[in-house]
């Protein structure tokens, strides 16, 4: 078992909450729009090799909100000051879904910074083709169901399944809040992005796009789209799984993950 | 006392299954629109506010709502501006403008200066944060929502006291050049403020010195919200009173409590408030203070605004069974029975509302009373007797009963100025112990 622990750490003009665990180059786990969900399997497989660092996002009940951010381009802006600040140098960037939009945008703003750039159903770029699902319009139940198509992943019932503590509760209406707050309008996109990300394209960025066959939260055609704007990626389909490829297929997930990172 | 006259404007044509199916009002689709019918319906409600003033009532009160069928009037400051026209007594009272929703600040300014200038000064302002509804149909960010509401209320006093042009550059609005030409007629108009039991925009009344408008509320945590209003005025120096309170409440009244038990069922519609949106839609993320929401997480069994966590957890489940719609009826008419039993619905002939009413003074001892004005297919004729005997019958005794009791009203003595020297104690605004002989909590 490989030993994690949950840090504060005084960086970029906060105290920011982050999960380490394992050891190797800097791996950047940047979680979703619903907050870290807890040290799972594939957490546990790639801090075989690599020290997982996992901020928790600003504003989502751990680290305090950055009142002076607007977008999930300035939590990209604040996550390239943890690098440099923490001297992590040149890292690799798993980003999910929103934390995929961020990692985007990093690549965007500073793709020297980077490694290479993971995105796992990342939202960030409007799809001519459907609607990124509107996580705010539902309950938080709804939510989760959409985000998962393989229901029966063990992993899906360990961190849903059960009543929901009032800790958890709240951490789940915090993410809601602070996710709002920056993706409300335009949702959960920035029209400039795919233009913005020509940066990425031009420095030839290793970039790696997952996404799960059935995911019912980012259309296919985000992909085609990030694909457009950053065409040296390679694309990777999980077969059976929806928005959460990682729990709803671990071995899967992680080969790809790590086949990339290699 | 001032009396006033509220009507959600409701969609008259429109039958129960489309609400019932959709599990809320929010969300009926507007292909059920019928223009005709509607161009009756919006004449009409105008001619009633005129029938309202006619029969005594102090005051006509406007919301709106938007999406749904439960409430016609979206765009209050339209029917407001012919009123202010085509009334001429009335004060015209505006419960309220959705700031956050509106998101144009000055437009709102000058909007409300042009209905107090031409019916030269009746105008009473009124601010809403905007059901959470409103936030998904106005695209407006619930997590910016008291903000902007806040700045939007601060931006407006500025229009309407300070003299133009001048520049504006705030967080959420931003103007270059602010120099409305219209002001309002009054040199400043009051500002009633409408809520369900918000603990937050009862504490900004009371720092404003605005009246607070319960929308319905509990009897119980209604007089729990007041003594909150009360406390946060002493501690500013001055002494809460009835001119610092408000009470809306629906009320119907026909010539025999039969007729009126039968008609105010139209409360009940489609699931009556209770239905007004679903779960999902009544508390976007952000919208609520992150203390209203640790309150919600720590209180499985407890609810906010009628939305329980378990509630909010609940997968939606878009099956709709025709054949559970006797069922659905039953569990309603069983809620009429029980709001009725809460006083949180009073419905009869002139001399039950009457007793009703004043049970309900007694304890909360408000200085605007408002009626709320029965939901629901009910026809012209019967909406405006209703009116008629109200305002001919139940408000001189509801009157005389104010007077007796010393429930100023706003316009009879003004909000704050009943001044409290500091370390006084002060007076009581409720009285609990007429709310323990009508065996409510």
């Amino acid at each position: 078992m490989v030993t994690w622990k949950e840090e504060t750490v005084n960086v970029a003009g906060t105290d920011l909450a982050l999960i380490r665990g394992g050891t190797g180059k800097p791996l950047l786990v940047l979680h979703d729009e619903l907050g870290y969900t807890g040290w799972m399997k594939w957490n546990e497989a790639l801090a075989q090799d690599r020290e997982l660092i996992i901020p928790l996002q600003p504003g989502f009940g751990k680290t305090p909100k950055l009142d002076w951010s607007w977008r999930h381009r300035d939590i990209a802006n604040f996550y390239q000051n943890v690098i440099r600040e923490m001297d992590l140098g040149k890292v690799d960037v798993l980003g999910f879904s929103a934390g995929g939009y961020i990692a985007a945008e990093m690549a965007a703003s500073n793709p020297e910074q980077l490694s290479s750039l993971t995105l796992v159903g990342p939202m960030g770029i409007k799809p001519d083709e459907g609607e990124i699902f509107d996580i705010f319009a539902c309950t938080i139940k709804t939510c989760l169901r959409q985000t998962v198509f393989n229901k029966e992943a063990k992993e899906y019932s360990e961190i849903y399944g059960g009543d929901m503590s009032a800790e958890q509760f709240e951490l789940f209406e915090d993410a809601r809040a602070e996710s709002a707050r920056l993706g409300w309008e335009p949702y959960m996109f920035n029209p400039s992005l795919p233009e913005l990300l020509r940066s990425a394209k031009n420095a030839k960025l290793p970039t790696l796009l997952i996404r799960g066959s059935e995911d019912a939260v980012v259309p296919q055609d985000c992909i085609r789209k990030y694909h457009d704007a950053l065409p040296q990626a390679d694309i990777i389909t999980i077969k059976g799984t929806g928005h959460r490829p990682e729990i709803e297929d671990s071995a899967e997930f992680v080969a790809a993950v790590k086949h990339f990172l290699a | 006392m001032q009396i006033a006259h509220f009507t959600e404007r409701p969609v008259r044509y429109l039958a129960e299954e489309p609400v019932l199916a959709n599990r809320a009002f929010f969300g009926v689709s507007n292909k059920f629109f019928d223009r005709e019918k509607s161009a009756h319906d919006y004449n009409f409600y105008l001619d009633e506010a005129c029938f309202v003033e006619e029969v005594g009532f102090d005051g006509i009160a406007l919301n709106e709502h938007h999406g749904n069928p439960f409430c016609s009037g979206s765009v209050v400051n339209i029917e407001a501006a012919i009123l202010a026209r085509i009334t001429s007594k009335a004060k015209i009272i505006i419960i309220g403008n959705m700031l956050p929703g509106v998101k144009h600040p000055l437009r709102t300014a000058e909007e409300l200066a042009t209905i107090d200038t031409i019916s030269r000064g009746r105008l009473v302002a009124g601010w809403v944060r905007g059901a959470g509804s409103e936030q998904f149909f106005n695209n407006a960010n619930p997590a910016y929502n008291r903000e902007m509401f806040n700045e939007a209320h601060s931006f407006i006093m500025d229009c309407w006291t300070k003299d133009g042009p001048w520049r504006y550059e705030g967080k959420h609005f931003h103007y270059r050049h602010v120099n409305p030409w219209v002001k309002p007629y009054q040199e400043m108009p009051q500002q009633w403020i409408p809520g369900v039991l918000s603990a937050e925009t009862v504490m900004w009344c009371a720092e404003k010195q605005y009246p607070y408008l319960g929308l319905g509320t509990a009897l119980g945590p209604t007089c729990d919200l007041w003594d909150m209003y009360a406390d946060k005025s002493a501690e500013l120096g001055y002494q809460a009173g009835p001119e610092n309170f408000g009470y809306l409440l629906p009320i119907f009244c026909a010539d025999t409590d039969e007729k009126a038990q039968e008609l105010g069922k139209g409360f009940i519609f489609g699931g009556g408030q209770n239905a007004f949106s679903r779960p999902e839609h009544t508390l976007p993320p952000g919208y609520n203070s992150k203390s209203a929401i640790r309150m919600l997480g720590q209180q499985p069994g407890g609810s906010w605004l009628g939305v329980s966590k378990e509630k909010l957890m609940a997968g939606a489940d878009d099956s709709w069974d025709a054949s559970a719609y006797d069922a659905l009826k039953a569990k309603l008419i069983a809620g009429y029975d029980k709001a009725q039993d809460d006083m949180q619905i009073v419905v009869g002939s002139p001399e039950t509302c009457a007793q009703k009413i004043k049970d309900i003074l007694s304890v909360i001892r408000p200085g605007v009373f408002t009626c709320f004005a029965v939901q629901g297919n009910v026809s012209d004729k019967d909406r405006l007797r209703s009116v008629e005997l109200l305002g001919k019958e139940v408000l001189p005794e509801v009157r005389k009963f104010a007077d007796e009791n010393e429930l100023f009203g706003p316009f009879d003595r003004t909000p704050g100025s009943v001044k409290l020297a500091p370390g006084t104690k002060r007076a009581p605004v409720v009285d609990r112990e007429a709310l323990a002989k009508l065996n409510l909590t």
